[in-house]
């Protein structure tokens, strides 16, 4: 179960995280996107969804990934991803609740460059009972 | 209602043309390699039915990405979207070597200034995948 505690708290990133081209050019190709000077709408969850495992993860937060499923995303985009951008994800956990065994969290993920908030995401995560 | 040189008019209540994107088990290896998730409910059919469901199923982020693809392709590219939301109610399962469909439509339901806001249906072998699916655009 997930730390009480934990709710309303703000986890800021160690890591930065520079967007490669390569990476860019691979999200497109699944998608069969052939504009590739900056990110498909979506690529910035192979950065957000890491970021909330590793600290959703944690033993001082101790949400069980291994069960979890996706419940609802969403995405406010100030500025399409570019290669070469760096970030830092801090996530929120804005939400938390029971029902009928489940849990049910919500995070917000805050990808900066800098100062600059380029995108920022809610992910709906269910912990299965 | 906004217009675009004379070549098309999109008001409140216009539909965009209905898609059919195909998925198979390679789709969602490319996506679990583009993506980093790695989760074997999305490449492993025994693991995936250890774990109750009825299959492979697809990750509901490469859903959402192909209904990002559809929409960005009439908005004009990646940069147009503003706002995107949808809410995973059913997955789109995918027996191995087969093919199964992502059918997606849109309809525009508000306008302001050059801001578009589209409801999106996104069905796999008719059955409704994606709910609350908004977007908004700058087109």
């Amino acid at each position: 179960m997930l730390n009480p505690d934990s709710v309303g708290r703000t986890f800021k990133g160690a890591e930065t995280i520079t967007v490669s081209q390569s990476q860019i050019d691979s999200f497109a190709s699944v998608l069969g996107e052939t504009q590739t000077d900056i990110a498909p709408p979506t690529f910035s969850i192979r950065i957000t969804l890491n970021q909330m495992q590793k600290i959703l993860s944690d033993s001082d937060v101790n949400l069980d990934w291994s069960r979890l499923v996706h419940g609802d995303q969403r995405f406010e985009i100030n500025r399409p991803i570019k290669a070469g951008d760096s970030f830092t994800c801090s996530s929120t956990i804005e939400s938390y609740r029971v029902a009928a065994g489940n849990e049910i969290v919500t995070v917000r993920g805050d990808l900066f460059s800098g100062n600059e908030l380029v995108v920022s995401t809610w992910s709906t995560l269910v912990v299965r009972a | 209602m906004v217009d675009f040189g004379g070549a098309r008019m999109i008001e409140v209540g216009t539909v965009l043309p209905e898609r059919v994107f195909e998925i198979d088990r390679e789709l969602l290896v490319a996506y679990a390699n583009a993506s980093e998730d790695q989760n074997p409910i999305h490449q492993n059919e025994e693991f995936a039915l250890s774990v109750g469901l009825p299959n492979v199923i697809a990750h509901g982020m490469l859903t959402m990405a192909l209904v990002g693809k559809y929409v960005t392709d009439w908005a004009g590219g990646s940069a147009s979207v503003k706002e995107f939301g949808a809410r995973f109610v059913k997955p789109v399962i995918v027996p191995a070597n087969q093919k199964v469909d992502l059918t997606v439509s849109a309809t525009v339901v508000e306008i302001n200034g050059n801001l578009i806001s589209l409801t999106i249906t996104a069905t796999s072998a008719g059955v409704k995948v994606l709910g609350m699916t908004k977007m908004v655009v700058i087109k």
